[in-house]
């Protein structure tokens, strides 16, 4: 009886082990194979990104090479370390590339692509990811309308302290209604990734 | 041949898993707010049905009875992460467009359902294209909702095509209703629900009128779509 079991058992097992072992060769193959045009894809789809917020003309490094890791801040939100990308011409600095957090969107996280010239006035900004409803407070997004370019060429200099706000706080910048608590939160982590470029202007250049 | 034919007509209209069956709803739902994504992610999970009933098929009596699940699972998890790497390395927007469903796949219920109740009875041939047929029927129906749900909501057709196609595609997206404000139900979860079960009523509505006019046409039934 027990032999029997064992027996029994270890066939199981082993067909088991088989299959295992056969699919697992399969996406080890597969993954092989995949790995450089994964890569490739997803080198090309940042690029593509970064050339909406910083022109070709801007710079002429390869922005994905040029890169520094930047430990968690409370100005940008960073949890984990991010890498911000520098743009340059010529070696002398031209712009930056910030990963920054808006933490309190209306459905939790916002995350932003900040691109701020070296002169500290932005170049553009982008929204990476949020889980904003859909229909109202997606106008972020550059699919859908326009309202993110409202920070391009904007500065600290060019906008005091308090007019870094939505127009329904005493601010300068325009939202759609329906949805305040959307733009509110970007405002304040541009502003704030403002803030920190100011600061640490040397630094990331280095 | 005839053993193919019903086997089609099964799958895309008598058992179709998404009007019929019900089964696997939760991309159903999740995925069909477009055209694009409902037929993307309606595709890529009859390539994985196929693939799956293809590969249990051949072995179906090596594999012992007590572990025939874990097996299966085994074979359709690692089929859904080539797929996955495969989208992911050579159509990255559309990866990111479908997102979490992909894997997703693994855990759908119709897929394991068709390995256990036909791969493990039938040959490799008339398997895979069981599997491939219950595909296609998920796919007409999630491209069906998603072009209801995109048309309502947002007066457009084929949105999104060129993140399947590339860029030279966009042409194609057509704007239905233009000057449209959207209707924003339809794009959110009520809609699809909404939507599937108006899909289902009309199913019905087909079949009862089928039945009652000749009682024994089934055998020349024509899929609908």
């Amino acid at each position: 009886m027990t032999e029997s079991i064992f027996k029994h058992s270890s066939k199981t097992a082993f067909t088991l082990i088989a299959f295992a072992f056969v699919f697992t060769a399969l996406l080890a193959y597969v993954f092989n194979i995949t790995k450089a045009p994964i890569e490739k894809s997803e080198a090309e789809a940042r690029k593509a990104l970064f050339r909406q917020i910083v022109p070709e003309s801007m710079h002429n490094n390869d922005l994905l090479k040029d890169s520094i890791s930047i430990a968690p801040n409370e100005l940008l939100g960073n949890k984990e370390p991010i890498v911000a990308n520098r743009a340059r011409i010529d070696n002398a600095p031209a712009a930056v590339i910030l990963e920054a957090v808006a933490p309190d969107g209306y459905k939790g996280n916002i995350k932003l692509l900040i691109a701020i010239k070296f002169d500290g006035s932005i170049a553009g900004v982008r929204v990476l990811a949020h889980t904003e409803t859909p229909g109202l407070g997606d106008y972020i997004e550059i699919a859908k309308s326009n309202w993110i370019k409202l920070f391009d060429g904007e500065s600290l200099q060019k906008t005091d302290d308090r007019g870094w706000a939505v127009k329904k706080d005493g601010g300068q910048f325009d939202y759609m209604a329906g949805a305040t608590i959307t733009p509110r939160a970007i405002v304040k982590a541009v502003h704030k990734t403002l803030q920190y470029y100011a600061a640490n202007k040397e630094a990331l250049f280095k | 041949m005839n053993q193919y034919k019903e086997i089609a007509v099964n799958g895309l209209w008598k058992q179709n898993t998404g009007v019929v069956q019900l089964l696997g709803l939760c991309p159903t739902l999740a995925v069909s707010t477009s055209i694009v994504n409902g037929a993307s992610l309606g595709l890529a999970t009859a390539v994985v049905m196929a693939f799956a009933n293809g590969a249990v098929s051949p072995v179906r009596k090596l594999v012992p009875a007590e572990i025939r699940v874990a097996v299966f699972i085994l074979v359709i998890a690692s089929l859904v992460t080539v797929i996955d790497l495969t989208i992911h390395g050579f159509a990255e927007p559309l990866h990111k467009a479908l997102g979490i469903f992909i894997p997703l796949i693994v855990v759908n219920c119709i897929v394991l359902a068709r390995v256990e109740s036909f791969a493990a009875k039938n040959t490799p041939v008339p398997s895979m294209f069981d599997g491939f047929m219950m595909g296609l029927g998920l796919t007409s129906v999630l491209a069906i909702l998603g072009g209801i749900r995109e048309l309502v909501g947002k007066g457009t057709l084929l949105s999104g095509i060129d993140l399947a196609l590339g860029p030279q595609a966009k042409g194609l997206v057509m704007h239905v209703i233009p000057d449209y404000h959207g209707f924003l139900l339809a794009i959110l979860p009520p809609g699809a629900f909404i939507g599937l079960g108006c899909l289902i009523a009309a199913r019905n509505w087909a079949e009862q009128r089928k039945t009652n006019v000749t009682p024994s046409a089934s055998g020349s039934l024509k899929p609908a779509h």
